[in-house]
């Protein structure tokens, strides 16, 4: 009887639910058909998780009348995506979930004729953090202690990253600049993959993101050295910042829902509402918190005018490490 | 022991009635989305993950959505053999390789040898990883973590030097024909510098690589196709298929002579799956390969050999056990569709990692518990389906052409959703018809696309670790002895084939 019970609550939530919809949207824009949401990166890394945990939550809510539908085109640092999205045939059903390689891709391969200000602003779900990791084995417990290891072992000293001249390849070349090291920097495919291979001890370093090392770091394989943010993270409090050592340098990864060049301005503010509900959710505030990931939601001109900070900002990295002309 | 009691007491919880009937319902799907060309367990299990809500809804843990999604896991993988075999399209790209003998022995009237072949030999290779699984899962994690660039770029020369066998006779054809797959699997971005390569006419369509799903449909889809039409003018003559249950049993009964591939697929297998760079295809392909080389009578191979569909076939539901495991114990993904699950894991609350099977005994041994029950349900579903799988068989081939034509195209469409990939998959077709012709195998080619994209990676970062010495391969402890054992595989026929022709010389 209990379930049957249930079993109806259920079904009247559902119709109510149903129903409140049909009434609240009325004339609004809506999508007619499964929506393309591409992800900018490979499986398994910090992005891949986020926008799995997106597309769930849309689904778990039941935010959306069609499906939104994720496909991985890690390529060429997100090129692929990139010119995936820009040559949508059907921009109002194509978003994509965005990192860092938003801007840097577009400025290191002008040939791609990607223009990011076409993209619409979805919106900023969370800017992600980055940590120095090594592994517990290596006996290191302090930033300095690393920078005397990384110094004597000059090329030996091997950092794992994702892709070429992306978020981890910028924070390796100022580490190598700003203090005199001479790392070795190897590209690979996601996140997940380089937390694994510090954890097997194949690679010394990474600077991965907290979701991407934290079941490496709960077991006590992987040990934080110091974090690239402006205030330490409530989940690493004992991690001192870069700051504290001294140096000016911060670096977040923006974690942001762009819809495709050409996107209406109906299906924008669609997708910007529906975004606004996943942010404001239980699940998305929790693996927010869990995950260590900061940064407020912005949409509209607010996240273009943040563009244009962060690409003029990663314009003045890439050019100091030889990337760009 | 505690193991044992721990394990006891998943198994319960696995049967109890909802997750029972969930597993059921589960792997009714996952055959069916296994079996439809085009649609693989990735595909059944994202259209499914909204429904796990509802299910947590239900049952409140996250024990019984994760039993649902693991059973249409499953089931895809016993669901991609029945395609391969009955219409000679590989269903998913796991059974490809069932493709190379399953359609040989369909053609000649035994298709429900096969047919019972592959569901008991997915059954043991389910089973024995599951085993495996229980017992060492800690420990495996450990071993897939040892795997560095260099030790997984020895494994796949490894893959490679089994196959160099494999097309035959014809040493510099197989060469060729794995040159051809090299290539085209370097289409695409590349990951260490960034920069495209190969983007013909610069057609954005090649920006995403040649995926190796529309090569294997183009080449057994349509090429074969077109080769059997050709090959047999007057309409080919199927032998007539065995429907009778009497059959059925007797096959049941001759599976003994398949007991060799299904131990080679079982294990190495569930061992290439953990590997989270892996997954279940190049599993199924290796054993494939090491099946032949190590057979008596390799000869058989490619004409309708039961141990060459066993292996694969136990290889790939192995490996789908064995990608359970760095999912769960180290949190990454090794093929797409433990990515699916991993994502789903994350929201129904569990925190996959190294302490996994510490904090969360409650999810873990349940799950372990629904492995052996899931593929007991599998094989029992499976059996009892194959009269129905074996009726399409008597189908003639003007109808069955048609079919398998239009279900080539779909399939292509609804793996990716991208028409660029349709229309590359007949010119991959056609291309195949004419190597057909010209006796090139094709076996090699579509080896060298799955590995290829691992492999080229690998070897680069490997050689940027060691500062471009190759001795880096011969050094180190693991990918040592699997560097040199793959060598010798490569030359030893190239050995026998020059002694051969130098012979016939003189």
């Amino acid at each position: 009887m209990k379930h049957t019970k249930r079993v109806f609550f259920t079904l009247v939530g559902i119709a109510a639910i149903a129903f409140s919809g049909f009434a609240g949207i009325a004339n609004a824009w809506e999508p007619t058909k499964p929506v393309n949401f591409i992800i900018m990166a490979g499986k398994g890394g910090g992005a891949d998780k986020m926008a799995r945990l997106m597309q769930a939550i849309v689904e778990k809510e039941n935010l959306s009348n069609r499906p939104l539908i994720p496909t991985n085109k890690s390529g060429g640092s997100g090129a692929e995506a990139l010119v995936a999205a820009n040559t949508a045939s059907d921009p109002d059903h194509t978003i994509m979930v965005t990192l860092n390689s938003f801007y840097t891709t577009p400025l290191r391969q002008p040939g791609l004729g990607i223009d990011v200000m076409t993209f619409a602003p979805v919106g900023r779900m969370a800017e992600d953090t980055f940590l120095l990791w090594v592994h517990k084995d290596s006996g290191l417990k302090t930033f300095e202690e690393f920078l005397a290891k990384a110094k004597a072992e000059g090329s030996g000293w091997v950092m794992g990253g994702t892709g070429k001249d992306s978020e981890d390849n910028i924070i390796t070349d100022h580490l190598n600049g700003a203090y005199g090291l001479s790392m070795k920097y190897i590209p690979y495919k996601g996140g997940g993959a380089v937390a694994k291979d510090v954890a097997g001890k194949q690679i010394h370093s990474s600077v991965n993101n907290p979701s991407e090392a934290l079941g490496f770091y709960e077991s006590g394989d992987m040990v934080p050295l110091v974090a690239f943010t402006n205030e330490r993270l409530p989940l690493f409090p004992d991690v001192p910042t870069l700051k504290e050592k001294g140096s000016e340098f911060t670096y977040y990864m923006q974690r942001s829902v762009v819809g495709a060049p050409g996107m209406s301005p109906d299906a924008e503010a669609y997708f910007s509402d529906l975004f606004t509900k996943v942010y404001n959710s239980a699940d998305w505030q929790s693996y927010k918190s869990k995950k260590s990931l900061m940064g407020d939601f912005m949409s509209g001109g607010e996240l273009v005018a943040y563009w244009n900070v962060q690409r003029d900002l990663h314009k003045v990295i890439l050019k100091a490490s030889g990337a760009i002309k | 022991m505690d193991i044992l009691a721990s394990l006891f007491n998943g198994i319960l919880i696995a049967l109890e009635p909802i997750n029972l009937g969930l597993a059921v319902i589960g792997v009714i799907v996952g055959l069916f989305v296994g079996a439809m060309p085009g649609l693989g367990s990735v595909n059944g299990v994202a259209i499914l993950l909204p429904f796990t809500f509802v299910i947590q809804g239900f049952t409140g843990g996250a024990t019984s959505p994760m039993i649902f999604l693991a059973s249409i896991y499953y089931g895809a993988m016993y669901g991609g053999a029945i395609s391969s075999i009955t219409l000679g399209i590989p269903g998913a790209s796991t059974a490809v390789a069932t493709v190379f003998d399953g359609r040989p022995l369909a053609l000649s009237g035994r298709a429900h040898v096969a047919l019972v072949t592959a569901a008991i030999a997915s059954f043991i290779g389910g089973t024995i990883s599951t085993i495996l699984f229980t017992g060492f899962a800690p420990l495996l994690a450990s071993v897939a973590l040892s795997f560095g660039n260099p030790e997984i770029f020895s494994l796949m020369l490894l893959a490679f030097a089994t196959f160099v066998g494999l097309g035959g006779d014809d040493i510099p054809k197989t060469i060729f024909s794995i040159c051809i797959g090299l290539a085209l699997a370097t289409v695409g971005f590349d990951i260490i510098t960034g920069e495209p390569r190969l983007i013909f006419f610069e057609i954005t369509g090649f920006m995403h690589g040649i995926r190796f799903l529309v090569v294997a449909i183009g080449v057994y889809g349509i090429g074969e196709m077109l080769w059997t039409i050709n090959s047999t003018r007057s309409g080919p003559q199927m032998s007539k298929v065995d429907v009778s249950f009497k059959g059925i049993f007797q096959a049941i009964k001759d599976f003994r002579f398949a007991w060799k591939g299904t131990l080679i697929g079982s294990t190495l297998g569930f061992f290439v799956g953990i590997l989270p760079a892996a997954g279940a295809t190049p599993g199924a392909l290796m054993s494939y390969g090491v099946a032949k080389l190590t057979s008596k009578n390799p000869e058989e191979y490619g004409k309708g050999s039961i141990d060459g569909v066993a292996a694969p076939e136990s290889a790939n539901n192995s490996a789908s056990t064995g990608a359970m495991l760095p999912m769960m114990t180290l949190g990454i993904p090794g093929s797409p569709t433990t990515a699916v699950l991993l994502a789903g894991m994350v929201i129904w609350g569990l925190q996959p990692g190294p302490l996994l099977f510490t904090n969360q005994p409650e999810f873990v041994w349940p799950l372990i518990g629904s492995f052996y029950i899931s593929n007991i349900v599998a094989v029992l579903l499976n059996l009892s389906f194959i009269p129905v799988f074996l009726w399409m068989l008597r189908m003639p081939f003007t109808i069955l052409a048609p079919v398998i034509f239009v279900l080539s195209l779909v399939g292509t469409y609804a793996a990716y959703l991208d028409m660029f990939d349709v229309g590359l998959m007949v010119l991959v077709g056609l291309a195949a018809f004419v190597l057909r012709m010209l006796d090139y195998p094709l076996a090699p080619a579509v080896l060298a696309i799955v590995l290829g994209p691992i492999a080229e990676p690998k070897l680069r970062q490997s050689l940027l670790l060691s500062d471009g010495d190759f001795s880096i391969f011969f050094t180190r402890p693991i990918a040592g002895p699997i560097t040199v054992v793959a060598l010798i595989l490569i030359f030893l026929p190239f050995l026998k084939w020059i002694s051969k022709h130098y012979r016939r010389k003189v």
